[in-house]
């Protein structure tokens, strides 16, 4: 598997609904295209949240991992 | 013994098969109907929707929803819009403001339930502001930002809050009463129109 260079973390750790998705849109949105971000969240509904968000912005969602309770995405910039 | 098997009972084939000098499939000489242009653009065409909420309501649990949701859309790439009309209104005043308006009715309106989104009243289980003092508590202990933290990062990611101007006239609040950043006010012929345009509407 090719290793995804991480350009920045969001961390969302004990954030709930939506501040996980605001975020990082405010991350993603000075990305340049083709870059990736890892978000760390708690928040149960950022598994189908986080997916949801992906599919309306056209971003790809290009990794997803949970330790437990807490959930990683990787996210890169169309 | 032996079991008989009957023919099949397909008066079709038989129709078929009895008809004599049966023509020819001839290739079709027709040219296609061509595809309206309209169809053929119709997917260039497509805009993507806008959202516009009609935040009517004061309450507290209600001005959350309208946060949440107006932030959740702006990242999510959507133009977002918030109308804010009758008791939506006095949230966006700002928070340091005490007493609103320019006659003693429209003074004591904002006297009996104080403007500004940090003094927002739940419409059930109030309790003398014992209900919204739990309600924030809650909020903070399982990281749910508040109304006033939604509010700043809906403005930071563009989300337009427009007046009521009616309402404005109404509840005598001018442009100086209102927090930084709302938009210019507007009447509800704008609303409707965003509506029937491109937006989709919910009124909060």
């Amino acid at each position: 598997m090719p290793v995804v260079e991480i350009s920045q973390t969001v961390d969302a750790r004990g954030l709930s609904c939506p501040m996980p998705i605001v975020k990082t849109a405010q991350a993603v949105k000075v990305l340049p295209s083709g870059a990736a971000i890892e978000l760390i969240a708690t928040d149960v509904g950022s598994i189908k949240d986080v997916a949801a968000w992906c599919k309306a912005t056209g971003n790809e969602l290009i990794e997803q991992t949970s330790d437990g309770a807490v959930y990683r995405f990787v996210i890169r910039r169309k | 013994m032996t079991t008989e098997t009957l023919a099949p009972f397909d008066p079709l084939a038989e129709a078929i098969a009895a008809a004599d000098g049966w023509p020819e499939a001839s290739e079709p000489t027709e040219t296609p109907v061509p595809v309206p242009a309209a169809f053929l653009d119709a997917e260039a065409e497509v805009k993507p929707k806008d959202f516009l909420i009609i935040d009517y309501s004061g309450d507290l649990e209600k001005v959350w929803a309208t946060m949440i949701l107006a932030s959740t859309s702006a990242a999510m790439g959507v133009k977002t819009r918030v109308f804010v009309t009758f008791w939506g209104l006095p949230v966006f005043v700002k928070d340091s403001k005490r007493i609103t308006g320019e006659n003693w009715m429209q003074k004591m309106m904002s006297a009996m339930q104080r403007p500004g989104i940090s003094h927002r009243h739940l419409s059930k289980m109030n309790f003398l502001g014992m209900g919204p003092w739990m309600m924030r508590r809650l909020a903070k202990q399982y990281g749910v930002a508040s109304p006033k933290e939604l509010l700043e990062v809906a403005q930071e990611m563009g989300v337009e809050f427009l007046p009521c101007q009616m309402t404005m006239d109404m509840f005598g609040l001018k442009p100086e009463d209102m927090i930084e950043g709302m938009g210019e006010p507007v009447g509800a012929a704008t609303v409707i129109g965003l509506m029937t345009d491109n937006s989709v509407p919910l009124f909060i």
